[in-house]
């Protein structure tokens, strides 16, 4: 399968195979008026296999959302067709506006509008927790 | 500008301090009746309480201050569908200090996203009640002298059971203290509570549904009351409330020197005839309730003598 690449954009390399849906919804990818390609199951020495996002824009990227979902992710700058910047994302301290608290007693249920705040609360087990309740959120 | 909104914001060092303050003012209580003149503290009760409100009130009375504020959701904005963040920026207008009780878990850190004065949670849903846990502590530490050397067993709802969480929270950070938790299978203590707080600090603790078994080794012993406003379920709520009930007859069994402590109100897990037994510290340990709180409002306020 052929894809295009792109003139000036963003790729997002080294995505887990299956998660680049997920990526795609909680970035608000769907929003965009430029091209978007996604690649699944792309083959990949590394990984087996992998997906893949191109974006045919410079759009400002929520680099916490990207280590959320998979801190081994790679983000490619592409200017005039060539790479000028690698970047590598971590897992975030603090989530801000990703995810919902599921907890129904939670403040943030009966009050929406409240900004939703999850912070790294054990790295080793890639648990998040509501900075309002405590409730737990395994990645 | 500090908040207590988990007894964890208080490093143990502060809550030595705390507790040497509350002692000092039960011996001394004239030193401390002018302190917080022209002070108000606001106390915004979302949800019922008794104790934690007049507790709070009494507190900032006997420091020389003053009081404003409701008792209930129905007699505030809330009614009228304001939020928590509203409701404080504009109280912070007219007070120095607030106590926020709420029955949804998380409503003070809502609340101190937005206030320039300091805020107390004064218990958020099942989640913290931190001014509880010093009564408490302090309560502890006075019949016991110090955190360490003893067994404390916790009884009855240890799921919803916020006093529990705060307390366990708190007394995990000294060493030498043992735990026993004593629940029906549905009300035991939450996982993650388990998992990042006794787990982690290797702990030693068990968890049993036996009160009778768990009684013989306890040095504190921690009734709770199965809270019918915690349950979305009435039937679930009917099924468990009288599964544990200490009478005279199980502590029969129990150390002569146990210290018997609730937060209060109890309904029938506490039989009445343990009232006169030397061994019941639950109304002390309600009269401490204002001690701790005028120390806890002083220090917030940056108060001293």
């Amino acid at each position: 399968m052929k894809i295009d690449s792109i003139q000036n954009g963003i790729v997002l390399d080294h995505i887990k195979a299956g998660r680049s849906m997920e990526i795609y919804k909680l970035l608000g990818l769907d929003r965009l008026d430029c091209s978007v390609a996604i690649i699944k199951n792309a083959r990949s020495t590394q990984m087996g296999k992998k997906d893949i996002i191109k974006i045919a824009d410079r759009i400002d990227l929520n680099l916490d959302v990207l280590g959320f979902v998979d801190p081994g992710i790679t983000v490619d700058i592409i200017e005039d067709g060539k790479l000028v910047q690698k970047k590598h994302v971590q897992l975030p301290e603090k989530l801000v506006n990703v995810l919902k608290c599921k907890n129904p007693r939670c403040i943030t249920s009966s009050e929406p509008h409240l900004r939703s705040m999850f912070v790294l609360t054990d790295r080793e087990k890639r648990v998040y927790s509501c900075a309002y309740c405590d409730t737990r959120y395994h990645r | 500008m500090r908040n207590l909104l988990n007894i964890t914001d208080l490093s143990t060092g502060e809550i030595d301090e705390l507790i040497a303050l509350a002692e000092d003012i039960i011996a001394h209580p004239e030193t401390y009746q002018d302190v917080c003149r022209r002070k108000k503290l606001a106390t915004l009760f979302f949800e019922p309480s008794t104790r934690t409100r007049l507790s709070f009130e009494a507190a900032m009375l006997d420091l020389g201050g003053s009081v404003l504020g409701f008792s209930e959701a129905q007699s505030s904005s809330a009614a009228k569908g304001e939020t928590v963040g509203d409701t404080v920026r504009v109280v912070c207008g007219y007070a120095d200090i607030i106590a926020m009780r709420h029955p949804k878990e998380g409503a003070p850190f809502a609340a101190v996203q937005v206030a320039s004065k300091p805020v107390i949670n004064a218990g958020d849903g099942g989640h913290n009640h931190p001014t509880q846990t010093l009564t408490d502590l302090l309560t502890i530490h006075r019949e016991r002298g110090a955190f360490r050397d003893f067994t404390i067993g916790f009884c009855g709802d240890l799921k919803f059971g916020r006093t529990v969480h705060s307390l366990v929270s708190a007394l995990a950070r000294y060493t030498g203290i043992r735990f026993v938790f004593i629940s029906p299978e549905e009300l035991r203590l939450p996982r993650y509570i388990v998992d990042n707080t006794l787990k982690r600090n290797n702990l030693p603790y068990i968890e049993t549904t036996s009160l009778e078994s768990a009684i013989p080794d306890l040095d504190v012993l921690y009734m709770t009351r199965v809270q019918r406003e915690r349950f979305f379920n009435e039937a679930d709520y009917i099924r468990l409330k009288d599964t544990y009930i200490l009478d005279c007859d199980k502590l029969e069994r129990a150390k002569p020197d146990l210290c018997i402590l609730h937060p209060l109100p109890r309904v029938n897990e506490i039989a009445v005839e343990v009232d006169e037994d030397p061994r019941a510290k639950y109304f002390e340990q309600a009269a401490n309730g204002k001690f701790i709180r005028m120390a806890l409002i002083m220090k917030l306020l940056e108060l001293s003598v």
